[in-house]
């Protein structure tokens, strides 16, 4: 049987507070950060604070809808959503309009909207909806690719459209899968490949296949009983090398890249036949490792500089730090740190910052709002505004643990993920803890395509929450 | 059972917010509280970076003679937040603007920012910047950037020389070293070697205040680059020889070229109408563009290598030298002329002269009938191996000669002419086609186009028996060793060397011989000029006079192509011109004045249909 409820009263009111107080304080600071003596209405539309406003009454209006929204919906909509996203994302890849370098906007008369904010909110909905489904195995290969598919496909196309640190949100939604079972050794070969990439993309191929021979070594020496076996066929690989380095030497004259390559071969080949005679598994495993990590590397070496249009490598090259403006090396983080940095222990006060304000710091309103905060408010605000983000996302994992439902409870880690990593992204590189990519902070940045998503992606997540006493068990 | 593990999961979650979070929290206790670098740092720790524009390079021509040069130019900028109250009227007459400029340039600025510096008025005027500083302490928040404007010492070689003006936002974001507002090169020389001519910018970085007053150089100028000014260039053009050209093409349309054969430099590249260059440069630019490009004579459109025009019969001299070198005539081989070619139903007709006649008076009286037979001779009879294979040999060689093709100036935006495949002709005559079909081709008519630059390239290759130097402008850069070695290179063309004599004969005769050779009015008292007439059918009004000409026969210093739109037969206008160019060159005055007298004068911009 089901059970009438009443939002208001069933609605979790802490997180709703979090919620206001969070957009209302990211107002004053947009409006701190655009402010000039000549502009000083609240709701002058031509500043981007008077926009801001706009954006925020219309947020209001969202959430009232959501809460009028029967929480069924939003299972019953998940792919339907998902794949309506996946279409408008397809069409502003080919009509887009680009801002910044980044192809991400849809412009309809002089409405500006970017599918890539909602395309988070769709993808938390269609992964809670397929991962709850009945006998979910999530190890089992068909799921794994499934889950893969539907993260990467969005995430995929926001990389083509060149918008590289939304992309990366993703990433993040490995946190929800971990919660769900994901066993840590995915996790780490997930790891081990993101290492592995931008070890290919920074350093010389020849050191990423030493640090690949490495690797593999230190496995077998974990994963192995008897470690003198081990050693015996580490000795064995360095007398392949030794020998084929000389043969190398005295008539073929290759580089030593093709040594290591062609001792990893031949090692390998000795080594299978040992695990056939021996019926080690394991060892397989290992020299499956090896051998998909150097394709692996060779392969993404390809990519990067076979595929890849100048520009796009220009930016990732630009994410690793590799190639910056020479004068501009690190300028941006610099000033956002001499912005937050100046403003101390309490601040200089409300509209009273001069570094943010005169253009010194790069989107002060928008990536760079936390240099404000900093700046006016001091350590004290900043800390506080860490505070009710720590306070705001350990609050929805209560709330997301508390569900009874598999669908609300693996949405409710979504929403945490893709909410602390834009967090621990935004101000980590305004105070230079993490790289230069241009994500908004939640619910301060100014923009109305990103308050919006944000907001949709919580309230939907209260909305369900609230209806967690219709189902009885 | 696993959900009971899988809870503890939450816990390795809230952790790990909680270790970030507290990680965060810790770096800004360091750099907000135990850090004082940064508040320090604060009010003077904010740089600015000042660009310091090179000078662009100079151009001279071969004699060192200054072509374009650099003149100072200021333009006003503007600081929004630092203005305060001003008489906007004293500005706007100090300026010569209206007050709805001062106000749409000013929200303009604030728009892009309120605090860096914005262009307010570009290139004031030197009367007007003599004014501008004494009272600019009435203004705050304007100050005065330096920049450079080409000038032009002669009203010259517009087209060669080209013009400067702001990069558009293509350029900007496909090449990093450019920013909005800077000068490229837009066409012309300053094009073609916007890389030498251009320089380096520099970069000054000075710490700002919080009132972005300048505090000092930054670091000890550590970062400081200081600008290097761009490499004169030398061109192979003769101002002299260039202007001489201008003025005989003035009030005419059509184009010079002249070429050194034995180097392949360029000694002038005429075309007209022309305009003076200084309209193209400074402030007035835009208005003058716009101008230039709405005028039905088209003064942009450089007709030296971008005009297509028939060769008409200077085609004759390549169509000997290919029947000599396919072996289908020699020197010897005669053919009789009825005031034309007629066979069946087909006629071509030919004005009288003496019949019948030989190859070298076949050039001198430029026999229609005469090169019917040569080039059907060609197509036919070359090889047994049929019209489409002869035909394609004949092209072949026609290509070898630079037509066709681009050449590889060192120029933008060349075209390459049209002599078409064999394939062009059988779509036309659906497989079926003969020799007498693209006869028209053999006096230079029909389906192939030539520019006037290709023109003078072939006859430069005629005056060297046999080869030709990529023709180029560029003659000597400041700080490099020798120009591209690609125009040092002889391209040999598809005919021998000892064909080219008797043509080269023909030629002499057309302009030294008696009654009846074709150019005679070319000649010039003490040089031996070998010259060709030409005659291009232009459907839509008088027909075009050409001419090709090079000169001392026996060590050719010069070699010239002139076209004259609308200008009748070759010898009535392109004639004259080419043989007051080669005096011009090769005597260095003009001594025959009553015959540049009548050429200045001349007049035909009315023969132009306009439609
Ligand atoms: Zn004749």
């Amino acid at each position: 049987m089901r059970r009438r409820i009443n939002i208001y009263r069933d609605i979790d009111w802490v997180t709703v507070l979090l919620y206001f107080i969070l957009v209302i304080m990211g107002w004053l600071n947009i409006y701190a950060a655009v402010y000039n003596e000549e502009h000083n209405s609240i709701i002058d539309l031509s500043m981007k604070y008077g926009k801001q406003m706009l954006w925020i009454a219309a947020s209001i209006l969202l959430i009232v809808t959501i809460m009028l929204i029967d929480s069924r919906f939003y299972a019953f909509f998940a792919y339907p959503t998902y794949l309506f996203v996946i279409f408008l994302l397809l069409v502003v890849l080919l009509f887009g309009t680009e801002v910044n370098a980044s192809r991400s906007w849809i412009v309809i008369g002089g409405f500006r909207l970017q599918p890539g904010e909602f395309a988070k909110f769709a993808t938390a909905l269609a992964l809670a909806r397929f991962l709850s489904a009945e006998n979910m195995k999530i190890h089992k290969f068909k799921n794994l690719l499934s889950i893969a598919v539907i993260i990467f496909l969005p995430a995929a196309l926001i990389l083509l459209q060149n918008d590289t640190g939304s992309a990366l949100v993703y990433a993040s939604l490995l946190i929800v899968l971990y919660r769900e079972g994901l066993s840590v050794s995915v996790l780490l070969i997930g790891f081990f490949a993101a290492i592995l990439f931008i070890m290919a993309l920074t350093l010389p191929v020849l050191y990423v296949l030493l640090f690949i021979v490495f690797v593999s070594c230190v496995l077998l020496l974990l994963l192995f009983e008897a470690k003198k076996d081990v050693l015996k066929g580490i000795f064995f690989f360095l007398i392949t090398v030794g020998v084929l380095y000389l043969i190398n030497l005295i008539s073929l004259d290759r580089s030593f890249m093709w040594v290591l390559i062609a001792s990893v071969v031949t090692s390998s080949f000795v080594l299978t036949i040992r695990a056939l005679i021996h019926k080690i598994p394991i060892l397989f495993l290992i020299i499956a490792i090896t051998i998909g990590a150097f394709a692996y590397t060779f392969s993404v070496d390809y990519l990067f500089d076979n595929v890849l249009v100048a520009h796009q490598r220009s930016r990732i090259n630009h994410l690793l730090g590799i190639e910056s403006d020479p004068l501009g090396a690190g300028y941006n983080v610099n000033q956002s740190k001499i912005a937050i940095g100046s403003g101390g222990f309490s601040g200089k006060g409300f509209l009273q910052g001069t570094q943010t304000k005169y253009d010194f710091v790069p989107e002060q309103s928008t990536d760079f709002i936390f240099c404000t905060v900093g700046e006016e408010w001091g350590f004290m605000g900043t800390t506080v505004v860490l505070l009710l983000f720590l306070m705001l996302l350990i609050r929805l994992i209560v709330l997301a643990e508390r569900q009874r439902s598999g669908f609300s409870r693996i949405y409710g880690y979504a929403v945490v993920s893709i909410l602390f990593f834009h967090l621990a992204v935004n101000v980590g590189m305004t105070i230079g803890l993490a790289p230069v990519i241009g994500i908004p902070l939640p619910f301060f940045s100014y923009g109305g395509s990103s308050l919006w998503a944000f907001t949709a992606l919580l309230f939907v997540f209260l909305r369900i929450d609230a209806s967690r006493r219709e189902l009885l068990r | 059972m696993q959900q009971v593990s899988l809870n503890t999961r939450k816990y390795v979650v809230i952790s790990i917010i909680i270790l970030i979070i507290i990680i965060y929290i810790a770096k800004l206790f360091s750099i907000q509280v135990l850090d004082n670098q940064y508040k320090t740092s604060a009010s003077s720790n904010v740089l600015r970076h000042i660009t310091q524009y090179p000078v662009r390079g100079l151009i001279y021509d071969r004699n060192n003679h200054l072509m374009v040069y650099n003149e100072a130019a200021y333009d006003l900028m503007v600081i929004p937040h630092q203005l305060k109250a001003f008489d906007t009227a004293a500005l706007c007459e100090i300026l010569d603007v209206t007050p709805s400029y001062v106000d749409a340039q000013l929200r303009k600025a604030k728009n892009y920012s309120r605090y860096k510096a914005s262009v307010f008025l570009k290139q004031v005027s030197a009367m007007n910047y003599a004014q501008l500083q004494e009272e600019l302490y009435l203004f705050p928040g304007f100050f005065t950037q330096t920049r450079t404007l080409r000038k032009y010492p002669d009203p010259i070689a517009a087209h060669v020389l080209g013009y400067v003006g702001e990069v558009n936002d293509g350029i900007v974001e496909n090449d990093k070293y450019y920013k909005s507002g800077d000068y490229i090169g837009i066409s012309g020389i300053e094009r073609a070697y916007e890389h030498e001519l251009r320089g380096q910018k520099g970069v000054e970085v000075f710490m700002v205040d919080v009132h972005n007053r300048i505090k000092g150089s930054y670091n000890d100028g550590e970062h400081d680059r200081s600008a290097v000014p761009g490499q004169s260039i030398q061109l192979t053009l003769d101002a002299e020889l260039q202007a001489y050209g201008e003025k005989l093409m003035q009030n005419k349309i059509g184009s010079i070229v002249a070429i050194e054969p034995a180097s392949g430099e360029i000694l002038a590249m005429v075309s007209t109408p022309t305009y003076h260059p200084n309209l193209l440069s400074g402030r007035q630019r835009g208005v003058n563009y716009r101008k230039l490009q709405l005028d039905s004579l088209k003064p942009l459109f450089n007709r030296a290598l971008q005009a297509q025009y028939p060769p008409g019969s200077t085609f004759k001299v390549l169509n000997a030298l290919i029947g000599l070198q396919t072996g289908v005539v020699s020197v010897q081989t005669e053919y009789s002329c009825y005031y034309g070619y007629h066979i069946g139903s087909f006629s071509l007709g030919c004005h009288g002269h003496t019949s019948p006649l030989n190859l070298i008076e076949s050039i001198q009286h430029s026999c229609n009938a005469y090169y019917c037979h040569v080039y059907r001779n060609i197509l036919d009879e070359a090889s047994d191996a049929g019209i489409v294979v002869n035909y394609q040999k004949w092209r072949e060689i026609a290509r070898s000669f630079g037509f066709g093709k681009k050449l590889g100036i060192d120029f933008p935006f060349e075209l390459q002419g049209l002599i078409p495949e064999s394939k062009y002709f059988e779509n036309i005559y659906k497989s079926a086609w003969n020799s007498l079909n693209i006869v028209s081709m053999a006096i230079g008519q029909g389906e192939v186009l030539v520019t006037p630059l290709q023109m003078a390239n072939s006859t430069a290759a005629i005056a060297n028996r046999g080869f030709y130097y990529v023709p180029h402008l560029i003659k000597n850069i400041e700080k490099e060793n020798g120009i591209d070695p690609k125009y040092e290179v002889k391209r040999y063309v598809g005919v021998d060397e000892e064909h080219f004599d008797p043509v080269i004969e023909g030629m002499y005769q057309a302009v030294h011989g008696g009654p009846g050779s074709t150019a005679r009015f070319a000649k010039l008292e003490g040089i031996e000029i070998c010259g060709k007439t030409g005659t291009a059918e232009n459907p839509h009004g008088e027909d075009h006079s050409i001419f090709i000409a090079f000169a001392p026969k026996d060590d050719p210093k010069i070699a010239v192509s002139v076209y004259v739109e609308n200008g009748g037969y070759g010898s009535v206008y392109a004639a004259p011109i080419a043989s007051l160019i080669i005096e011009k060159y090769l005597i260095g005055e003009v001594k025959r004045g009553w015959y540049e007298e009548r050429i200045f004068n001349a007049n035909l911009l009315s023969r132009e249909k306009k439609d």
